[in-house]
């Protein structure tokens, strides 16, 4: 049913009907009102879950790792400071292979403190196994969080739904919402693979010396290397239930004959769309590749689709600081080196702690890369409040 | 599901073999806490010595589930799995968190206290060996006053944190201290504990031959001097009360506990005690006094 809502309490009525046993979560903005929503639900009886008031974002990960450890279908949300605070646990569910579906509703991180939206949060752990995936608007994001769990259940493997603060959580927008029955359809009930349970006495966690630990990561990247497919196949099956198209590696815009490629994800795909109708209508051809999977990351499949374009710039919200662009990174990597067909692969960071990314921003970015590669820019920089001694 | 509260249980669930040197208490302590709540039970296990010698793939020790995360959320974890099983209504079950005491007293007491707070369906088990083992034997919250440790060379300047007074205090129904020489006692308070509904705390002390420097054929007449010097009282507290005690007729002086460490050796410099035996002393008699032993 479509409905007029804020992203948040679309992403949680979406998340009830996909029947989660237990939930865990601590407030923190921008995230809150999707457990506000969810404790709500919860409370008047339209969804039975057990609902988990803890102590912190480090004690939500570790319920939510014990309770999908015993076999139950779990939910946790969180951002910035509480992805940080949750680290440690993020690599041990994703070592566990354990199923736990999270929503990042993507935040800058301090210091200097800062509420608003960018990456950093859910780049900062990036490398700890789970799979990541970044949402365009509030319909996608509802949509990712049921196909997260039939991905996460299927492969074992921790489901990281990102959408950006602010901009989607706390923004009203018609979202379908669909019926009980066709989730579940979608979605079967949660068979676990590997649980605690007095009738197989088992070990969950045990520690691995060195002749068995490399295996243990070699499996885990091997298990999120081919998750791809399973990205792919369920966002298929997803576009066949329920009609429309959410999902997937990754996704283009125009970008066929394209003269200059954007690369981006998250809500900021919007907008370059808009940047890109209006320069289709002055006779510039300009494509979008909209990352849904950051992780894994579809390294052939954008190869593939990219190969023949010279001219790319990569958007991104997040650095890696001291080294640069870190989406930027992937996409240089993903071109072998030594190529014969020369290719300019320009990098801009923007929107950084909430940084508006103006259309005239997005102008000026790709007029820029038009007349010269840039090897690394912050779009919208004040350069005024920039003193010199402070470089 | 809880039988004979006296009866002695040897139930084998904590399998021999393990890696916890000659005369751990620990080791002792696992296997009892194990066998008195039988094989209806999951464990959840913080890292440290115990999780490290009985833990390694391919071949645990544990005979039922075992579950591992990290250092200092066993009791999350353990929360984590009372709360699977209300959800998807399988159980009963014994829940059973367990860690050393840096774990519980330190690094890990902010989830233990929240779930406490919450009401959890869970016993909680502290391994006291007054240090963090593991890494070396470096200076925890629960390590006392005086004690040699890596990080104290000089001995500790602090006190030792009151985890079961603090526990209590969380207005949690059961809360008990038990010593590892005394097998019917501490499978009784296992037993007890698992007999109540909602979060319970055993506080066990453990020594540990290595960090406290003294013979593995010693631990249990450690435990009974730490009892008899009154430095380690032996009680239990229900709903807020102190409910049994155990007393101590005849009462030695504290140095004859402290003798038998090396890690006490600095209090008796050229062999006379020095005003740190003092202050000792006069923690056990508070000790004395506090719970009437
Ligand atoms: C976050 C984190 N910090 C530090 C460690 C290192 N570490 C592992 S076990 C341990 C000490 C354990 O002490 P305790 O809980 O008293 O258990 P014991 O080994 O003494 O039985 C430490 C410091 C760790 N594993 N994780
Ligand atoms: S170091 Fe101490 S606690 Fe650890 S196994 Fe040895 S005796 Fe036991
Ligand atoms: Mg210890």
């Amino acid at each position: 049913m479509l409905k007029q809502i804020e992203g948040s309490q679309a992403v949680a009525d979406v998340v009830a009907l996909c029947r989660p046993n237990v939930i865990a979560a601590y407030p923190i903005t921008p995230q809150t009102h999707i457990v506000e929503d969810l404790a709500e639900i919860v409370s008047e009886g339209r969804l039975k879950a057990e609902f988990v008031n803890v102590e912190s974002e480090f004690a939500a990960a570790s319920v939510v790792l014990g309770a999908s450890a015993a076999g139950a279908r779990t939910y946790t949300a969180t951002t910035s400071q509480g992805m940080l605070l949750m680290n440690e646990v993020i690599y041990c569910i994703a070592g566990m292979r354990l199923p736990i579906v999270l929503t990042c509703a993507n935040r800058a991180i301090a210091a200097p403190l800062n509420i608003w939206n960018d990456h950093q949060d859910s780049m900062s752990v990036r490398d700890a196994g789970w799979i990541q995936l970044h949402a365009e608007d509030n319909q996608e994001a509802a949509d990712l969080h049921i196909q997260a769990y039939k991905i996460a259940e299927q492969l074992s493997l921790p489901v990281m739904v990102c959408m950006d603060g602010f901009i989607l959580t706390h923004a009203y927008e018609p979202v379908d919402i669909p019926d009980q029955k066709q989730v579940d359809d979608f979605l079967p009930p949660f068979k676990p693979t590997h649980i605690v349970d007095p009738r197989w006495p088992r070990g969950l966690g045990l520690y691995a010396d060195p002749r068995f630990y490399m295996e243990a990561k070699y499996i885990q990247h091997r298990a999120l290397e081919k998750s791809e497919e399973t990205i792919k196949q369920v966002s298929a099956d997803f576009r066949r239930a329920f009609n429309r198209d959410s999902g997937g590696l990754f996704k283009t815009y125009k970008l066929k004959d394209a003269d200059v490629v954007v690369v981006s994800m998250g809500s900021i795909v919007g907008s370059i769309k808009d940047l890109i109708d209006r320069f289709e209508a002055e006779g510039k051809k300009v494509g979008l590749l909209q990352i849904c999977s950051f992780r894994p990351f579809p390294r052939e499949q954008i190869y593939e689709t990219l190969k023949d374009k010279t001219n790319i710039v990569v958007l991104e919200k997040s650095i890696s600081l001291g080294r640069g662009g870190i989406l930027a990174s992937d996409i240089r990597w993903t071109f072998p080196k030594g190529e014969k067909i020369k290719r300019r692969i320009s990098s801009f960071i923007a929107g950084l702690g909430g940084r508006n990314i103006s259309l005239d921003d997005l102008r000026y970015m790709v007029e820029k890369v038009e007349r010269e590669p840039v090897e690394l820019e912050f779009l919208g920089l004040r350069q005024e409040i920039i003193q010199e001694k402070d470089l | 599901m809880i039988e004979n509260l006296d009866t002695i249980e040897k139930k084998d669930l904590f399998a021999s073999g393990h890696r916890a040197c000659g005369g751990c208490g620990q080791a002792l302590a696992a296997r009892m806490v194990a066998d008195a709540s039988g094989e209806n039970t999951i464990a959840c296990v913080a890292t440290g010595c115990l999780e490290v010698f009985s833990s390694p793939y391919p071949d645990p020790s544990w005979r039922i589930p075992f579950l591992h995360s990290l250092f200092e959320n066993a009791a999350a974890v353990a929360a984590g799995v009372e709360v699977a099983y209300k959800a998807l209504n399988k159980g009963p079950v014994n829940i059973i968190a367990q860690g050393g005491d840096g774990s519980t007293s330190d690094i890990g007491f902010q989830c233990l206290s929240g779930m406490f707070e919450r009401g959890h369906n869970v016993l909680y088990v502290c391994y006291d060996n007054e240090a963090y083992m593991n890494t070396g034997v470096q200076r925890s919250g629960s390590t006392p006053l005086g004690t040699r440790t890596t990080t104290t060379p000089g001995g500790k300047k602090r006190l030792k944190k009151n985890i079961p007074l603090l526990a209590a205090d969380h207005g949690i129904p059961y809360v008990a201290t038990a010593t590892v020489d005394d097998y019917r006692d501490l499978q009784r308070k296992v037993k007890t504990a698992l007999s109540i509904e909602g979060p319970k705390y055993l506080h066990i002390l453990a020594p540990c031959p290595l960090g406290w420097g003294h013979a593995g054929d010693l631990t249990v007449q450690i435990c009974r001097l730490a009892k008899q010097t009154c430095i380690f009282p032996v009680f239990e507290i229900r709903e807020g009360k102190i409910i049994s005690v155990q007393k101590v007729p005849v009462k030695k002086p504290v140095e004859e506990y402290l003798k038998l460490q090396g890690r006490f050796r600095n209090l008796f410099k050229k062999g006379t005690p020095t005003t740190d035996v003092a202050a000792i002393q006069k923690i056990a008699d508070g000790n004395i006094e506090r719970f009437n032993l």
